[in-house]
């Protein structure tokens, strides 16, 4: 059937690790990953919840098709109550951990209440216990993998952690695996830090057996990679120039939020895509594109591996950065270069590292750092309380501000608050470029309007990845839709959300969906888990988790009222290129957006809903 | 013809479907500890190598066995562990000076690359050719392709 079967629940108060049966009731409705973690911790946390108290509950969840051999199964997700937003917080990683833990013969760590002392969580198949972690706390997320793997003297153990800004609470702070793979957004990391917990450390050598039919699972497995392959967004697009593709693209059509949403289209957006990715520097003569890189199981090979100018000046007497290492990928590309006017590649991968290093979000980061410029742009910060002249295009102002952040120093502690409570502090709480407080990652809301509203609705906060509705306004998948039209953009985002959970929940890549839609998830899940998960099956428990989030953030507090995007994006029309005089109408779409759900007006799923979704 | 297993690690983009295909063939399960078929990721290089048995003509392991459990299979020219002979001594593991023949804890004996009988599901399984199973005698063919395009292949010097 796929699943393992069983969980670890870990209480870190008492310091005892014991196993359980799975929940094999809700596995069949929620399926694994995002859907079934997030049922345990919606029945097990009250919504109210410190997310920071020794109340709120972590949980790292592997789905049923994690660590098998259909294409991109290696993934993984940390859910808990995030301490950015206050909503659920469900992020999700690649790597090699996800499917490492997985055949170690767990489905999922649940971790509750909170250390005394620093500790992490040692796993070789059956065996799992706490261990200290004194020798690793204060350690960046590099040195903890490392010495991880040469105390335990076992170069194959996979280890996922926090550096030194989960420790430090930073409000954006990661979980990451594999050095570079993050669970990024929301501030997993944070929580983790919360919890006294460093890292789980992973041997998984019982392997994933157990399907429902091995045959028809292979023959599906075998069709569905031979589509991804002659697609030519997951066969050759993205394997030759990764999430980069989109820097170009996504600046053509307006869309490329700058300095902070001050603009949508960036003069430097050809410094820092692709392109620039793989001609030979300038300054040695050296690409700054090594080769790609897969997750595990992953035949589309997304990932890009780089070296950077050993003389830049950011890493000058700093050998550390100067090997191969993961990124730059789009998201992060954007945060640290466009939505702060910097054009400087070398900046934007030195700022990229410490993010992977330290563990923190680089989109939250990059785009905080956006709303600081802006606050010194408007004299509202001066260079003594920020410690560096931060002008927009200063790549010196962002490789500072990212130590100063990673390592909890100076002002760097401020932006480890993220935009929301630091513009808000400033006094102009309308600079945050947020929904639910969490920063809005690389596509503008006005000239593309149903990722506007897509970030709105996002049951995690400002989020491309709940609900990509990019494939379809920009890229034509499956259909093409009009990005400056909002008319049917309701229906399209509650679409591209019910697939999103479904995919996401399976222990899939969503990366696949620009190939792949429901239908062709549908006969790996049979294959691997039974009969009973067709197209409409699986359309509807994503719809059912899509629902089950939402009812968290409502009992939690949320209410129609944060469905909503800064006043920048609705009434200060885009200046430049395809969506010029454009705004966001998002007053237009939410009502019609809740019809479609079969919400009421308050946001709340109705008693029809609740029952067709069995809820 | 003989045929062996070719590995380019320059197309390697280190997914382990290949370690995935192995210890499915042999073992029924998605395990990649399992493997026959490593791949190593130099984190400092950015390089994903994958590595297995080469099966040797004169095979350390096949002579060092006590017990002669280490045969060829005659149509595949694999070095192949009868497990039913093999007593799990480990000599061939000493033996091999690749590390390609290794102890397994849960069955007691060796295993090695055996080929997969002639179709090796590695490569079936590798999505970019960086494992191909070819022609023993011409595993250079490739690159001598690659050289000759670059040498002849080229406008005639006026």
């Amino acid at each position: 059937m796929a699943w393992a079967g069983k969980i670890l629940r870990v209480n870190l108060t008492a310091g005892t690790v014991k196993s359980e049966p799975l929940n094999m009731e809700w596995a069949r409705s929620y399926i694994g990953s995002r859907g079934l973690g997030t049922k345990y911790f919606v029945e097990e946390v009250d919504a109210k919840v410190d997310p920071l108290s020794v109340d709120n509950k972590l949980i790292w969840s592997t789905g049923p098709l994690t660590g098998t051999m259909a294409s991109t199964g290696g993934r993984y997700t940390v859910i808990t109550k995030g301490p950015l937003t206050g909503a659920i917080a469900c992020s999700n990683s690649g790597g090699y951990w996800g499917a490492e833990f997985k055949m170690a013969g767990w489905d999922m760590v649940i971790m509750e209440g909170k250390s005394a002392k620093p500790v992490y969580l040692y796993v070789n198949d059956d065996v799992a216990e706490l261990r200290d972690a004194s020798h690793i706390w204060g350690k960046s997320v590099w040195e903890t993998e490392n010495i991880l793997k040469t105390s335990l003297q076992d170069p194959l153990t996979r280890v996922s952690s926090i550096g030194k800004a989960g420790e430090n609470g930073v409000l954006f702070a990661a979980v990451v695996n594999d050095m570079h793979r993050a669970a990024g957004r929301s501030g997993v990391g944070a929580v983790m830090g919360s919890k006294n917990l460093k890292a789980i450390a992973v041997r998984g050598t019982k392997g994933v057996g157990n399907l429902h039919n091995p045959k028809a699972f292979m023959a599906a497995v075998n069709e569905k990679k031979k589509i991804l392959a002659e697609n030519g967004v997951t066969g050759t697009g993205l394997p030759a120039m990764g999430t980069q593709v989109l820097m170009s693209v996504i600046n053509e059509v307006g869309a490329l939020p700058t300095r902070n949403h001050r603009d949508n289209q960036f003069e430097g957006a050809k410094d820092i895509g692709a392109e620039a990715m793989a001609t030979p520097r300038k300054t040695d003569g050296k690409k700054h594109l090594v080769t790609n890189q897969a997750c595990f199981g992953c035949t589309i090979a997304c990932g890009r591996i780089s070296k950077m100018d050993e003389n830049h000046f950011t890493i000058v007497n700093k050998p550390q950065y100067r090997g191969a290492n993961g990124g730059l990928e789009y998201e992060a590309a954007w945060s640290l270069g466009a939505a702060n006017g910097v054009n400087d590649l070398e900046a934007l991968q030195y700022a990229n590292l410490l993010c992977n290093e330290e563990g923190i979000d680089p989109i939250s980061f990059g785009a905080t750092v956006g709303a600081v410029m802006e606050l010194y742009d408007m004299g509202v910060l001066t260079k003594e309380q920020v410690g560096i002249e931060a002008k927009f295009g200063s790549a010196q102002a962002l490789a500072f501000l990212a130590e100063e952040t990673v390592n909890g120093r100076g002002f760097g502690k401020e932006i480890g608050q993220g935009s929301k409570r630091l513009t808000a502090k400033y006094g102009h709480p309308e600079l945050s470029m947020s929904s639910k407080g969490q920063e809005f990652p690389a596509y503008d809301g006005r000239a593309i309007q149903g990722i506007g509203l897509a970030y709105a609705t996002s049951n995690r906060g400002g989020c491309h990845l709940r609900g990509y509705t990019i494939a379809s306004e920009v890229l034509g998948i499956p259909v093409k839709t009009d990005p400056l039209e909002h008319e049917g953009k309701p229906e399209l985002v509650k679409a591209f959300q019910d697939a999103t959970a479904a995919f996401d929940s399976s222990g899939l890549c969503i990366f696949t969906t620009f190939a792949w839609g429901l239908a062709d998830l549908a006969p790996q899940m049979q294959g691997a888990c039974g009969d009973q998960y067709t197209t409409e099956e699986l359309e509807k428990i994503g719809e059912r988790i899509w629902n089950m989030e939402r009812e968290f953030n409502n009992r939690a507090g949320f209410t129609a009222k944060d469905d909503s995007l800064p006043k920048r994006l609705l009434t200060e029309a885009c200046k430049t290129g395809p969506a010029k005089g454009k705004v966001n109408m998002l007053a237009d779409m939410l009502p019609k957006y809740y019809a479609a759900r079969g919400w009421d007006k308050e946001g709340k799923p109705t008693a029809d809903t609740r029952k067709r979704l069995g809820l | 013809m003989q045929k062996m297993l070719h590995i380019n690690a320059d197309k390697c983009t280190g997914c382990l479907q290949c370690e995935m295909a192995c210890a499915f063939e042999n073992y029924g399960t998605f395990a990649t500890a399992k493997s026959r078929i490593k791949v190593f990721n130099f984190h400092e290089t950015g390089k994903k190598v994958p590595y297995t048995c080469t099966q040797c003509d004169e095979a350390w392991c096949l002579h060092a066995c006590p017990v002669e459990a280490i045969t060829v299979d005659k149509a595949t020219g694999a070095k192949v562990v009868n497990e039913a002979t093999c007593v799990g001594c480990k000599v061939c593991t000493i033996a091999c000076p690749f590390g390609t023949i290794n102890y397994v804890e849960t069955t007691g004996k060796v295993q090695k690359c055996d080929l997969c009988g002639g179709d090796p599901a590695c490569a079936t399984a590798c999505p970019t050719s960086a494992i191909t199973y070819v022609d023993a005698n011409w595993t250079g063919i490739g690159k001598m392709e690659q050289w000759a395009n670059k040498l002849g292949n080229q406008p005639a010097a006026a």
